[in-house]
């Protein structure tokens, strides 16, 4: 789409940014990414009242243009670099009326910039009520800018704030606010005239940021280092400096602009509420309650349509089989394309269900306290209070809770976070879990009411999170901090959810899945489906004609269904899944595994709950789920060849399930991970690690046991 | 020889509900990060609640609330 203006939305977090910014733009926005950063980059348009059409860029929620985090570095290098494919013709920055005070740092710092500047004040109505009185023209008098009271909650001043935008000003017209120059001066000439730029605060900005910023060359920057050197330039020193000057500033315009009037320091609602949120012993029972809930919804709510996505493609194969000519090409559409794409589907239930329960925990102001409840316990392991909801949810499914973790600032908490949800039991890994304790544990109950297959379940799910948390401390010490922890947040005044924010959550982050992992997803199902389907030479073929020979077609006759899974089952050891089986029974022979279950180990490399799958057609019998008994009896009676042992014994079993428990079988998180870390190398030393400890914990089980 | 440590009253050192008045920090990096969010010199600070677990808390500054690690705290030296 073509635009006329382009407009920057910029304010603090919690300010109703991104409700404005839906308000703006309706549906009428596409998500990508910021170039070199996982910061997602929210671009929609707007129509002005004077008929042209205004892009709007929603920028990182900051509280300052000094980035504490990589994401906000984005705001300074867009507004900033004149060269930027997203340079702005106009800032919208966004105040909020009841917290003025903390929200004009971000503004005289911005106007400072010099490009044009609007002012939105956002939650007039909220100011109202707490007897903030603001003399709005006085403010945008004192500021030299137009300031539009709105409330985007609720609709209103939109008008006025899109003919703000149609009739803003080409130059920037902003009173300065402090004196730049005094802050360092000489070397704020001398980059303005060696660097080329026309602003001081610009200047100020590239001596403390230029070792961080992209379009800076080499050079330049070298050369910047060399003349903060000369003119002995103290980059936190400056930065206080300017933070004081800024804030006298803003204390001299509020005097003069604002009156509240003191009321007797009644307690405020949102103080109530974290007096019961956040007690002693309520706040932890309410905030697991509150987990539970959402726990139980992700498996509850997302099994029906789960079974919908997942019917409707095993329909379109066997659709695509009954109309499409016999051959190749058809098996590769329909067993190995659309069956990679159900693969893909089949998660959007569980991922629009879990962003919809953080999108209105963050919405409400709740996770913050989640993160202040939960901070002192999950500092002790490496992680930090805003790991705990990733975690959890990946209960039910690692990849939206990798996707979550965007919300953790620090770099090394969220890495160490991402890497360690997989090792949390989802929902892939219960089949699983099933089948081999049903094969191996006895249905029976101890203790009176505990059944013992119940037991060894809910012991494989703790032993995740332990695992996971014993993971995260050793990783604490191994990765290097790239910059200081710090834990200086924001509490937000507790406040409904925004339903249209929480729907707009549910439906970008379902779509990301959807295009970012999908593609390696549907490329690895495509592989395994060679692998399964292909083997060396005629031997397919061979084993269709043996199949034709007159002794089967008796059988054939009696029993067709049989007959078909003889040459399903044949076929895929045949198949170079089925080599491959083989080849590395050597290598999986001391975990206690034979190349039948080194096939399975291999189809299931994709997704874990195919080993049910593969492990029925092994044994030659239908997969359905109502049919699991005969899989179980089958595997049940299955006997090693050489020495007429059963195959699945307890040690087997275990065994098996230690290697799901740590196995990365699961080309979706692969997928992800490299999405959000944007580094082939954290998907790598994860599934390193994590193959690593399988190996490891296999071997120790089976050993034990055996 | 004796030794004189002038008391400084530190954040840290509050109990909920009581309040001061911001004077100095004892780290710069921290009083960076600190005044950005309003936390300044010459501000009134009062604590509002403790952490469960005794850390972080969460004070009142700036007309709005703050929580920070004990440790930060610590940084935060009262009139």
């Amino acid at each position: 789409m073509k635009a006329d203006i382009r407009v920057a939305l910029v304010g603090n977090p919690n300010t109703g940014k991104s409700t404005l910014f839906n308000v703006l733009t309706g549906l009428n926005q596409k998500i990508g990414n910021f170039p070199g950063v996982t910061v997602d980059k929210k671009v929609g348009y707007s129509s002005l009242p004077d008929g042209r059409t205004a892009e709007i860029v929603d920028l990182p929620g900051t509280y300052s243009l000094y980035p504490k985090s990589r994401d906000e570095s984005i705001v300074f290098s867009v507004l900033a670099d004149k060269a930027n494919e997203l340079s702005p013709d106009l800032v919208v920055i966004i105040l909020d009326a009841t917290n003025l005070k903390r929200n004009l740092l971000l503004y005289t710092q911005v106007a400072d910039l010099k490009i044009p500047v609007i002012i939105a004040l956002n939650m007039m109505d909220m100011a109202k009520k707490a007897d903030i009185d603001i003399d709005v023209n006085g403010f945008a008098e004192k500021l030299g800018v137009p300031v539009v009271p709105i409330s985007a909650r609720k609709n209103e001043g939109i008008v006025q704030l899109k003919q703000a935008i149609a009739f803003a000003n080409k130059v920037a017209l902003q009173q300065d606010s402090i004196d730049i120059e005094s802050i360092a001066p000489q070397l704020i000439g001398r980059i303005r005239q060696d660097i080329h730029i026309d602003n001081d605060y610009f200047a100020l900005q590239l001596a403390h940021q230029h070792e961080t910023l992209t379009f800076l060359s080499k050079e330049q920057s070298d050369h910047i280092e060399e003349l903060e050197k000369e003119y002995s330039f103290h980059s936190q020193k400056a930065q206080g400096a300017e933070t004081i000057a800024r804030y006298n500033f803003i204390n001299d315009l509020l005097y003069d602009t604002v009156t509240q009037k003191i009321t007797a320091e009644d307690e405020t609602l949102s103080n109530r509420i974290d007096k019961v949120l956040t007690h002693k012993v309520f706040g932890f029972i309410i905030f697991f309650a509150i987990l539970m809930f959402i726990f139980q919804s992700i498996f509850a709510w997302s099994k029906y349509p789960m079974e919908l996505i997942s019917d409707g493609f095993t329909w379109t194969q066997t659709a695509l089989h009954h109309y499409l000519p016999v051959g190749p090409l058809t098996n590769l559409l329909s067993d190995g394309i659309v069956a990679g794409l159900s693969g893909v589907m089949v998660f959007i239930p569980q991922i629009t269900i879990l962003f919809a329960f953080i999108s209105i925990l963050e919405d409400t102001g709740y996770m913050s306290r989640v993160t202040f409840m939960m901070d002192k316990i999950m500092r002790k392991v490496g992680l930090n209070g805003k790991s705990v909801v990733p975690l959890i949810g990946g209960f039910a499914c690692a990849v939206p809770s990798i996707m979550s973790t965007r919300t953790i600032e620090n770099w090394k908490d969220r890495m160490i976070t991402i890497m360690v949800t997989p090792l949390v039991t989802c929902s892939a890994r219960l089949p699983v879990y099933t089948l081999l304790i049903s094969l191996v544990v006895p249905n029976k109950n101890v203790w009176w009411i505990f059944n013992m297959q119940g037991l060894a379940l809910t012991a494989m799910y703790l032993f995740s999170l332990v695992s996971a948390v014993v993971v995260a401390w050793v990783m604490k010490h191994v990765l290097r901090a790239r910059e200081r922890g710090y834990f200086i947040m924001e509490l937000p005044v507790y406040r409904m959810p925004r339903w249209k924010n929480v729907a707009h959550t549910m439906y970008d982050r379902a779509k990301t899945f959807v295009i970012q992992a999908g593609k390696v997803i549907i490329a690895v199902s495509v592989i395994l489906w060679v692998l399964a389907s292909f083997g060396p030479g005629r031997q397919m073929d061979n084993i269709e004609q043996k199949y034709k020979q007159p002794q089967f077609a008796a059988l054939k006759k009696a029993a067709p269904d049989s007959v078909q899974r003889m040459i399903a089952s044949e076929k895929l050891e045949n198949s170079y899944a089925g080599m491959l089986g083989h080849v590395i029974e050597p290598v999986i022979k001391p975990l206690g595994f034979d190349w039948k279950i080194g096939i399975a180990l291999i189809t299931s490399f994709a997704a874990r709950e195919v080993f049910v799958g593969t492990m029925a057609t092994m044994y030659s019998v239908n997969g359905d789920a109502e049919k699991m008994e005969s899989v179980q009896q089958k595997m049940g009676n299955a006997r090693n060849p050489q020495t007429g042992e059963p195959v699945f014994t307890l040690a087997v079993a275990m065994s098996l399930m230690m290697f799901y428990a740590f196995a990365m079988q699961c080309a979706s998180t692969v997928a992800v991970v490299y999405r959000e870390t944007k580094n082939w190398r954290w998907p790598v030393a994860q599934f390193a690690y994590m193959t690593v400890l399988a190996y490891l914990a296999s071997f120790i089980t089976y050993h034990i046991l055996k | 020889m004796l030794s004189y440590t002038i008391y400084k009253m530190r954040l840290s050192q509050l109990k909920v509900g009581e309040k001061g008045t911001v004077k100095e920090f004892t780290d710069l990096e921290m009083s960076v990060k600190l005044m950005e969010m309003g936390c300044l010199p010459g501000e009134e600070i009062k604590v509002e609640r403790i952490a469960p677990m005794g850390d972080p808390i969460a004070v009142n500054v700036a007309g709005y609330q703050l929580s920070l690690r004990k440790r930060e705290a610590s940084t935060i030296i009262l009139q």
